[in-house]
């Protein structure tokens, strides 16, 4: 076997060990840059989306905006004005957060994650807003705080609800994170981009890289089929 | 008044481009949509296989590689193409494949896909009944798909079909990477020259957003429409 791949290394022009790791370098970027942004995402947008389901417009409203405004436009212009803004910043040139801001990694994950935060922040809200009335009376009547309502019984369940389309939410992030290659990171477009310009191969060059890309969207189809499999148990038909 | 720099005019032709782009890419999405779905629910196997190979292609792959893909790899096909012609034929032909084509084409043939979802869902929800009444006034096939399903499944492709339009919107964005002079282009290298992006990107984001406030709109009402006569349920 691994003769094979060496010889196949070897008669191959194009696909030899110095543009395989270049891909891999682009693979690793491309998933740091993904988990990331859906990470901190998350962990941004299930406050939100609570404070979102608010009564009181002076929270709501603020929130509303926000996701209005990030899934209104395109994710490249939400990239392009954090990008170049920041080093408008008066003054950012002397303090640390240069030296963050500097390179082009975070400010695209600044992008990447306010717009799948605004994203995900509308998907739990529709989960949280379809909670059963009667689970929430129940929770009432067996005198849990707010706070123990949301955390025991209005989050568990509308998770269960939203995990289809932040499945989507997923996919559409990772396919999105292809333009990180425009500001010049060397994710797995970009990866592809320098080895189409060194060998003027587009064909081999690109579709490779979607040989890839499709791997990890149908990898992560199938986790998500499994997770959803798990937390929909109680609701499959007896004997399904 | 907003000063722009002189870069007003340019501005707004390349406001043009991307609304010209995305009704072209729709028209194109819209129609192998159409085919797709009538390829996935019809009986033949060749057809059915194809169009799920099609859809589940199309939804593994990012837009943007797929536009990398079809605007280069374009070019070189195409070359590859005239000097064939041109070794065989001695005709000489030289073509030009401009990112314009390709954005039509790329996001066409990717809001294709999730249209031919979008159809085929809607073309399930109509009633058995009004195909069978169809046959039974002796309607061709053909007569059947174009009176009556196509009228009565648009009411259930509606809501999806907004919301593919509302995507599809934002990926012509995209198209700019690909050196089309739509109005993200001419904003990016207006920021760059005068060093002032949220001057130049926020009017842009601005445009954006009232395209899909005043579609939202017009997709409410051709909603209203399509479902007069329905008695809703609540």
């Amino acid at each position: 076997m691994p003769e094979m791949i060496a010889e196949w290394l070897n008669q191959n022009e194009i696909f030899t060990a110095t543009t395989l790791l270049h891909y891999w370098g682009g693979l690793v970027t491309t998933v740091q840059l993904v988990f990331l942004s859906l990470l901190l995402g998350l962990i941004l947008a299930v406050p939100l989306a609570i404070l979102r389901t608010v009564k009181n417009p002076f929270v709501s409203g603020p929130i509303w905006f926000y996701t209005y405004l990030f899934r209104g436009t395109p994710l490249l212009i939400q990239l392009y004005v954090i990008y170049y803004g920041i080093a408008q910043i008066e003054g950012i040139q002397d303090t640390f957060w240069w030296e963050i801001f500097r390179a082009a990694f975070y400010p695209a994950l600044l992008a990447f994650t306010l717009n799948t935060a605004a994203y995900t922040t509308e998907i739990l809200r529709g989960a949280i807003v379809a909670t059963p009335q009667g689970e929430i009376e129940a929770a009432k009547a067996y005198g849990m705080s707010w706070l123990m309502r949301i955390r025991r019984i209005v989050l568990p369940s509308a998770a269960r609800r939203a995990v289809q389309a932040y499945a989507n939410e997923v996919i559409f992030m990772l396919h999105a994170s292809a333009i990180a290659s425009v500001v010049t990171i060397v994710d797995l477009t970009g990866a592809a981009r320098d080895i189409y310009s060194r060998f003027y191969a587009p064909f081999d060059a690109f579709i490779a890289v979607a040989l890839i890309y499709m791997v990890l969207t149908f990898a992560l189809v199938y986790g998500f089929k499994r997770l959803e499999h798990r937390l929909l148990r109680h609701l499959r038909p007896v004997g399904g | 008044m907003l000063d722009l720099k002189g870069y007003g005019p340019a501005l707004i032709e390349g406001a043009f481009v991307t609304i010209e782009l995305a009704f072209l890419s729709l028209a194109l999405a819209l129609f192998l949509g159409l085919i797709g779905a009538a390829s996935k629910l019809s009986q033949n196997r060749v057809l059915r296989g194809g169009a799920t190979v099609y859809t589940t292609l199309i939804r593994g792959v990012p837009d943007l590689v797929m536009m990398l893909l079809f605007y280069y790899g374009g070019q070189v096909a195409v070359n590859n193409l005239s000097d064939f012609i041109y070794d065989t034929y001695g005709v000489d032909f030289f073509f030009q494949f401009d990112p314009f084509i390709a954005g039509v084409l790329t996001i066409g043939l990717i809001f294709g896909a999730y249209m031919t979802e979008t159809f085929r869902g809607a073309f399930l929800a109509v009633d058995e009944g009004q195909i069978e009444a169809a046959k039974a006034y002796g309607f061709t096939r053909w007569h059947t798909f174009r009176r009556i399903m196509i009228p009565q499944m648009m009411r259930h492709a509606l809501p999806g079909l907004g919301n593919n339009w509302q995507v599809l919107l934002k990926t012509t964005a995209l198209v700019s990477i690909i050196g089309l002079t739509d109005m993200v282009r001419v904003a990016e290298q207006a920021a760059k020259a005068e060093r002032s992006p949220f001057l130049f990107f926020i009017p842009v984001a601005l445009v954006y957003l009232l395209i899909t406030a005043g579609s939202e709109l017009f997709i409410k009402w051709l909603n209203k429409r399509a479902n007069a006569g329905v008695i809703q349920g609540d």
